[in-house]
């Protein structure tokens, strides 16, 4: 080859000369501008897609709503009702309900027994009887009031018109009800946070030490790829498969220990938090290894043999070394997960979330519901102002997810090291 | 006997003129043999320079010196290495005591991402020291002084590690390695990533950590060589790709009068 090859002469080829060179620099620069183009207006269709979903959700969380109350609450006291003792309470109650219904209200729980806050409650719900006849959104409440006005005062002439937030104190604390507008997300709240404290007690742990083990100590073998490859491609299985899986074995399988029959708890099934926090752990343990995994693996050699060239022990580069640097990864990965486990509904509709829990779950062994499946629950339900308490909810949600996110990137942030 | 045990009776006597002694190394990386059949012996408190082209196996006898080459999955070796006597390789002996009799400095400047201080005592710690915290502060000192680094970090002893110069980073792992109190020191290629003056500044230390310590250096720089070690091995690859010691002995005599035609034409660069 170099025999043929002339050290003074030039390459044969073009390469642009002259005027040639300018115009071949515009044509570059105008293929650059066209991707960049491309790029933006990929970002703005992303950014529409959250505007759009974004409106719709406050759209239906905020606005005018049309109240009709059996009597004015005005009518029942001269002062605001929260101020009166609880006899002053009683006696209005008396006073309004049939005695046979009042009986009744007795023998549940004597009104001796009871609280201030339940007489009222029940002066709101047998005597006053706050009734929402109609629900509109935010925009329309904005911005054509007067049309809203005129349509309730046609069609519901003793109802008065109130700016409503679907979105408020009393909905994140009150439980589910049938009545939109006394419903609230508490107890799917609480549901949710106790999935997601059993499903991470599990899945952490058991993740981290997993991926430890396969990163570091398994050795190149058969057996150790084909876990691999079955921890990865787990990791893709539809999670209502997962749903499917704790029915069958949570549910049904170790009913006893799920349902807490082992453990003295006789009025419940296998539907329980228990069961679903152990599906949810499945679910998100081939992610939490992965992420592991991919944690341990950014961990850099030199570090390692930095640590064994001293006389480290394997435990000790890995508890001094591997796992600290591996320590933020870890968390923003744990924290994706937590934010999976928070959204998923299929396979807790499987597993039998139920959709109607009024009480809060006060142990493993109850039935519970979680916020996705509250949120699935009313979109289904007839009727505008279910729409509107999903829509609150989805804002739960969605807040909840962001504030994990942000957690997630604060600890990384804190956690941080530089090589 | 474990190494502990032996090194013990041997630093009585205080008679062992090697401190390291390889016999009929072979080295193998799975079926490919890296290192062929490698004898010499190291002398006690002397700077040993490895030296030949690359891929000839330098860093592999290296490794192996202080059993780094465990960490290589499908690493193999055959023959015999000798630390106080006593066979590094035999099944009785922990690689993990090995290490720590026998330190290693990198080519690439790797300091935990630690303060200075955590840097220099993560070692002793870890092999079981206990002490107060002034005597963790006196070894510190001790360890960044015995790497010629004390002056300059002395008031950032809490600062990371890796915030240092390179140069610096580079005394600073030979201090952290200094400070687990080892006899052997492994220095593969310390001085590649630096520059002209930290490069003369570890050159200068070597020559007096010579006085307590064993050092072995890999280098392809023939200066530095020439200018730092007592003896130097040639190391070349034969037909097979396998590598092989062609020569050992005094440096000046390497570098004056080798007794190999190969040797010759390496060092005045004709060669490699
Ligand atoms: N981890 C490894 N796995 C497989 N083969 C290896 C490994 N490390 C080194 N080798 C091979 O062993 C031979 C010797 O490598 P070694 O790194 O010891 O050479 P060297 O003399 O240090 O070279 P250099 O001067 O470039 O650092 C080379 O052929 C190399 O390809
Ligand atoms: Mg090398």
């Amino acid at each position: 080859m170099s025999t043929t090859l002339n050290p003074g002469e030039r390459p044969t080829g073009y390469l642009p000369e002259g005027a040639d060179i300018n115009r071949n620099i515009a044509a570059r620069r105008l293929r650059g501008k066209i991707w960049q183009a491309l790029f933006f207006s990929s970002l703005v269709i992303g950014l529409l897609a959250l505007g759009t979903l974004l409106y719709t959700i406050i759209d239906d969380s905020f606005g005018y709503i049309a109240v009709q109350t059996k009597i004015d609450p005005e009518e029942l006291s001269d002062r605001p009702l929260a101020e009166l003792s609880k006899e002053e309470l009683i006696e209005i109650l008396r006073a309004n309900i049939s005695a046979g219904l009042f009986r009744r209200f007795d023998r549940d729980e004597p009104f001796s027994e009871r609280s201030k806050e339940s007489v009222l409650q029940l002066i709101e719900e047998r005597v006053i009887g706050r009734e929402v006849v109609a629900s509109f959104k935010l925009t329309e409440s904005l911005l054509e009031r007067e049309r809203i006005e005129a349509t309730v005062r046609e069609r519901f002439p003793r109802a008065r018109l109130e700016f409503h937030s679907w979105l408020n104190r009393d909905f994140l604390t009150r439980p589910m009800s049938s009545v939109p507008i006394l419903a609230g997300v508490g107890n799917a709240i609480l549901g949710s946070l106790w999935v997601i404290a059993i499903t991470m007690i599990l899945a952490v742990p058991i993740g981290i030490l997993g991926g430890v083990y396969l990163e570091e100590y398994a050795s190149d073998t058969w057996y150790y790829r084909l876990i691999e490859t079955n921890i990865n491609n787990l990791a893709g299985v539809p999670s209502i498969i997962y749903g499917i899986l704790g029915l069958a074995v949570f549910v049904r399988a170790l009913e006893p220990l799920t349902s807490g029959a082992a453990f003295g708890v006789t009025d419940s099934n296998g539907r329980t938090i228990l069961s679903a926090g152990l599906t949810m752990a499945l679910l998100v343990l081939p992610l939490m290894i992965i992420n592991a995994r991919e944690a341990i693996r950014a961990v850099p050699q030199s570090i390692r043999q930095a640590s064994y060239g001293l006389g480290a022990t394997k435990w000790q580069t890995v508890w001094h070394h591997v796992l600290p640097n591996a320590l933020p990864g870890i968390l923003t990965g744990t924290i994706l997960s937590m934010s999976r486990a928070m959204g998923e509904t299929a396979p807790l509709i499987v597993v039998g979330a139920s959709t109607f829990v009024v009480f809060f779950p006060d142990s493993v062994f109850d039935k519970f519901t979680v916020i996705p499946i509250q949120i699935y629950n009313w979109t289904s339900q007839p009727g505008s102002q279910f729409r509107n308490i999903a829509a609150a909810a989805i804002i739960v949600l969605l807040v909840t997810l962001l504030l994990l996110n942000a957690t997630a990137i604060l600890l990384r942030n804190r956690f941080k090291r530089s090589y | 006997m474990t190494v502990a045990e032996l090194s013990a009776v041997d630093m009585a006597q205080a008679n062992g003129r090697y401190a390291v002694e390889l016999h009929n190394t072979h080295i193998y990386y799975g079926s490919f043999r890296a290192v062929k059949d490698v004898s010499l012996q190291i002398e006690r408190q002397r700077i040993t320079a490895f030296i030949g082209p690359s891929g000839c196996g330098k860093s592999t006898v290296l490794r192996a010196i202080n059993r780094m080459n465990d960490l290589i999955p499908g690493s193999r070796l055959e023959g015999r290495i000798l630390f106080h006597g006593k066979n590094i390789y035999d099944p009785d002996v922990d690689p993990v005591e090995v290490r720590r009799r026998i330190g290693m400095v990198f080519q690439k400047p790797n300091p935990f991402p630690k303060s200075i201080y955590d840097n220099i005592m993560f070692g002793p710690r870890i092999n079981g020291w206990r002490g107060t915290k002034a005597q963790a502060d006196e070894l510190v000192e001790r360890a960044l002084r015995g790497a010629a680094i004390w002056d300059e970090v002395k008031d950032k002893l809490h600062q990371p590690g890796t915030a240092l110069s390179g140069g610096q980073q580079q005394r600073l792992c030979i201090a952290r390695a200094l400070a687990v109190q080892p006899e052997v020191i492994l220095m593969d290629e310390p001085c590649s990533a630096l520059d002209p003056i930290s490069t003369l500044k570890i050159e200068e230390l070597m020559l007096e950590l010579r006085r307590n310590y064993t050092i072995i250096i890999v280098t392809h720089n023939m200066q530095q060589a020439s200018r730092v070690s007592d003896y130097t091995a040639f190391f070349l690859m034969d037909a097979d790709r396998a590598g092989q010691l062609v020569e050992y002995g005094p440096t000046e005599q390497i570098f004056t009068s080798p007794n190999d035609k190969r040797t010759e034409d390496y060092i005045s660069g004709r060669f490699g």
